[in-house]
């Protein structure tokens, strides 16, 4: 146990360390134990209607069920596609838009207004008018994920390249680097930060987009099942439905925050 | 006859924002000569910077003509390297890539050039460092190979815009002793603009003071240390030393 070199004080600090995270886990955790207890055990003892707040036992039922005849799968993997699809041409896009109004400042003092009022709009306004245009497929549901993201992302990255050090920028022109070297060597490269934390919103925007478009497409994925379980009073089917979808952008942040904490690590 | 790299004549800088007109440089004409080492002097925000902008292209002049080893300037060219306050170091690049930043920009990185670089790097104590990141280095060494990447597309001419005052005094003392040997030895053309008047005038051959804003010449100084070795630090020690600080002091007439 003891090392040399560390002193006693030390090691009561490290130890007093291990002690709050092991129990700000452990709380976690048994809140989360206790949650579906609590509601297990009401359901069960009838103190609110199973029927209508379902039930964990039921639910788990559910999702055997639903795995059994493997759409479950099915579901889950078109919402996290359309998902995934969504955030990276958002993020994409937006990206390209913003290195066009970085390019010109011309085009990006007129569309100035123009940004702003879709950024305020709640894109998901416009499901009925993407429905009708595209019709209803997985494309109109892409859209509108990508519709939610990219106002944000544009906004975002061009800021990002707006507060690019503008030392770092005369410096490559003393140098004799064109517009187009001066945003591959320094304004990309230094807003790459902010891209990704771009990333990690518009994981949670897509979202949005792509349940809403599921609701109006009403086809397939984790939305649709939400939408129908409810019309046809199967809350189970919701609730199950909710579960999952909680997990699936839980594990899509995570992934998108590993990334980034791969990329930091590099630079 | 020594050669003139850099010639001002009668260059006038004014800058237009909406708030109006500012006068940065009226009238103002000077020769460099090959080889120099020339400090700029002047009060906050008389011009200076503005003067190096100008020599080095990336500004163009309101009226006068700059002359570049005897062509007129028409953007930034690889005669000139410039310098600037903070090393501005890319974190996401080695040193030696930020060392090589220049020849990539300017489409001259091949193995010759990369070679040069590496020798510099080794002849100026970073061998090791050269797969490091900036943020591995200390202030002092970052501020050389800052210096290493100004020279690697190996202009004749450096411009330095106070260099070294993000630097503590100790720091500065040695870096600026080093970076003028570098200088020295690579028998390069110095413009250096600082507020430090001792470092001037330990470092200088000439030093040019300018008045208040609008910048013109106010006087110009030759300096002739009597030392055994021609170095900054030692320099200091010079019996004229003083005569030339307090000389530069009462110019610059500051009100504290
Ligand atoms: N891009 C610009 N647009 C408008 N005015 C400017 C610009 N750059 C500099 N100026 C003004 O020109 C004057 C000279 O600026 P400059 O930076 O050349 O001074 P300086 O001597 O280098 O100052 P300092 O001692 O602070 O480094 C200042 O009054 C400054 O406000
Ligand atoms: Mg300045």
């Amino acid at each position: 146990m003891f090392k040399e070199g560390v002193s006693k004080e030390h090691q009561t600090y490290l130890k007093q360390y291990r002690i709050r995270k092991a129990s700000i886990a452990a709380s976690q955790i048994s809140m989360l134990v206790l949650f579906f207890a609590l509601w297990e055990i009401a359901a069960y003892f009838k103190w609110i209607d199973p029927f209508i707040m379902s039930q964990p036992s039921r639910v788990f039922k559910t999702i055997m069920n639903l795995t059994a005849d493997g759409s479950l799968f099915t579901h889950t993997g078109i919402t996290v596609f359309e998902t995934v699809v969504g955030f990276l041409s958002g993020t994409i896009l937006g990206t390209i838009i913003a290195i066009i109004l970085w390019w010109s400042d011309f085009v990006a003092k007129v569309l100035d207004p123009y940004l702003v009022v879709l950024n305020a709009l709640p894109k998901t306004a416009l499901g009925p008018i993407i429905l009708v245009w595209i019709g209803g497929t997985t494309s109109s549901i892409i859209v509108m994920a990508l519709l939610v993201s990219i106002v944000v992302t544009i906004l975002n990255v061009y800021l990002a390249f707006e507060s690019c050090d503008e030392d770092k920028v005369k410096l490559l022109w003393t140098l004799g680097a064109t517009k187009l070297q001066i945003l591959s060597k320094v304004v990309l490269p230094s807003s790459i930060p902010s891209i990704i934390s771009v990333l990690k919103i518009n994981v949670g925007l897509s979202l949005v987009g792509v349940i809403v478009g599921e609701f109006l497409v009403s086809k397939a994925g984790l939305g649709y099942l939400i939408i129908y379980g409810g019309q046809v009073f199967k809350m189970d089917l919701v609730m199950t439905s909710v579960l999952i979808l909680a997990v699936a952008a839980a594990l899509m942040y995570l992934s998108v925050a590993w990334f980034e904490k791969k990329l930091n690590k590099m630079r | 006859m020594v050669k003139k790299v850099v010639e001002l004549k009668n260059v006038s800088m004014n800058y237009h924002t909406l708030n109006g007109e500012t006068q940065a440089i009226r009238n103002l004409s000077l020769d460099i000569y090959n080889g120099e080492f020339v400090s700029i002097v002047g009060p906050s925000g008389c011009g200076k910077s503005t003067l190096l902008s100008l020599i080095s292209g990336i500004l163009k002049p309101t009226s006068g003509d700059i002359l570049v080893n005897g062509e007129p300037i028409t953007g930034p060219s690889s005669n000139l390297g410039y310098m600037l306050q903070k090393d501005h170091l890319f974190g996401w690049r080695t040193i030696l890539k930020n060392a090589t930043l220049g020849l990539e920009i300017q489409k001259k990185l091949n193995k010759e050039s990369q070679a040069y670089v590496e020798h510099l790097l080794d002849e100026y104590g970073l061998a090791d460092f050269k797969h490091h990141y900036p943020k591995q280095l200390s202030g002092g060494m970052r501020q050389r190979a800052a210096l290493i990447r100004t020279l690697a597309t190996n202009p004749d001419i450096l411009l330095l815009d106070e260099p070294f005052s993000a630097l503590d005094y100790q720091t500065r003392l040695a870096i600026s002793e080093e970076i003028w040997l570098i200088i020295k030895k690579e028998r390069k053309t110095a413009v250096f603009v600082t507020h430090d008047i001792a470092e001037a005038v330990a470092s200088s051959d000439r030093i040019i003071v300018l008045t208040k804003r609008p910048a013109e010449i106010k006087n110009i100084h030759e300096i002739n240390l009597t030392c055994d070795i021609r170095t900054p630090i030692s320099c200091r020690e010079a019996p004229e030393f003083r005569h030339y600080f307090n000389q530069i002091w009462k110019e610059l007439d500051v009100h504290v």
